[in-house]
């Protein structure tokens, strides 16, 4: 089971006492806001998490899988996530699936 | 942006709710995220994006101070892939931004430029 935006709200709702209303927007909007940030050009920082960086990546050759045909990949700006040592070293502590 | 200055837009927005309220939420937030992730439960963000863990496999490294060989065990590492909505997003802001920037210096070939000029002129 994976981690959504609505079991997100109804932490909220249940550990802060914060009504669903505004539980549910406080989470659309903390996503929404790292979005702008991030299209306006700007890192974001999330101390203890990690950060979301932008690369610039230059055009490039790429193919169409399916015919073949060579097109190239425009440049282009993407999102890069680098977590930060204190999730690094929670996460690492993971070791898989029971078995 | 930095985590408090997300806070602080945060609360502008809501402001209905303390200050107070929005940082608790927003710690929160990212406190429920970090644990999902090391119990090894994704985080599925439609729009946004997801994280998940990769594996990587055990391996033998070497202490850079002494070239001796040490026995590292395989370890799990958060990884993001960004959501289309994000990714659209991002990408599209910068190629106006390229488009801009191309514009301002190729005025001077602009044909819509080169036009409007003439008819002014003729006027």
């Amino acid at each position: 089971m994976a981690l959504t935006k609505a079991d997100m709200a109804e932490h909220l709702f249940e550990v802060l006492g914060l009504n669903k209303r505004e539980a549910k927007d406080v989470v659309e909007m903390f996503f929404e806001e790292i979005r702008v940030a991030l299209e306006e050009g700007e890192q974001v920082k999330l101390s203890g998490f990690g950060n979301f960086d932008l690369r610039e990546k230059k055009q490039r050759p790429g193919r169409n899988p399916k015919t073949g045909e060579e097109i190239p990949i425009t440049a282009r700006r993407v999102v890069t996530f680098r977590p930060g040592q204190k999730l690094k070293s929670r996460v690492e502590a993971y070791v898989g699936p029971e078995r | 942006m930095m985590k408090s200055e997300l806070i602080e837009i945060l609360a502008r927005e809501q402001n209905h709710l303390a200050y107070k309220d929005v940082e608790l939420a927003v710690r929160c937030i990212l406190e429920q995220m970090s644990s999902a992730l090391a119990s090894g439960e994704r985080i599925e963000i439609r729009g946004f994006g997801s994280f998940s863990l990769h594996f990587r496999p055990p391996r033998v490294g070497r202490n850079p101070k002494t070239g001796e060989s040490v026995a590292l065990s395989g370890k799990h590492v958060p990884h993001f892939k960004p959501g289309k909505e994000l990714r659209d997003r991002v990408n599209q802001a910068y190629q106006d931004e390229l488009a801009r920037i191309g514009q301002n210096t190729d005025d001077e070939d602009n044909e819509d430029v080169q036009a409007s000029r003439a008819a002014a002129s003729v006027s």
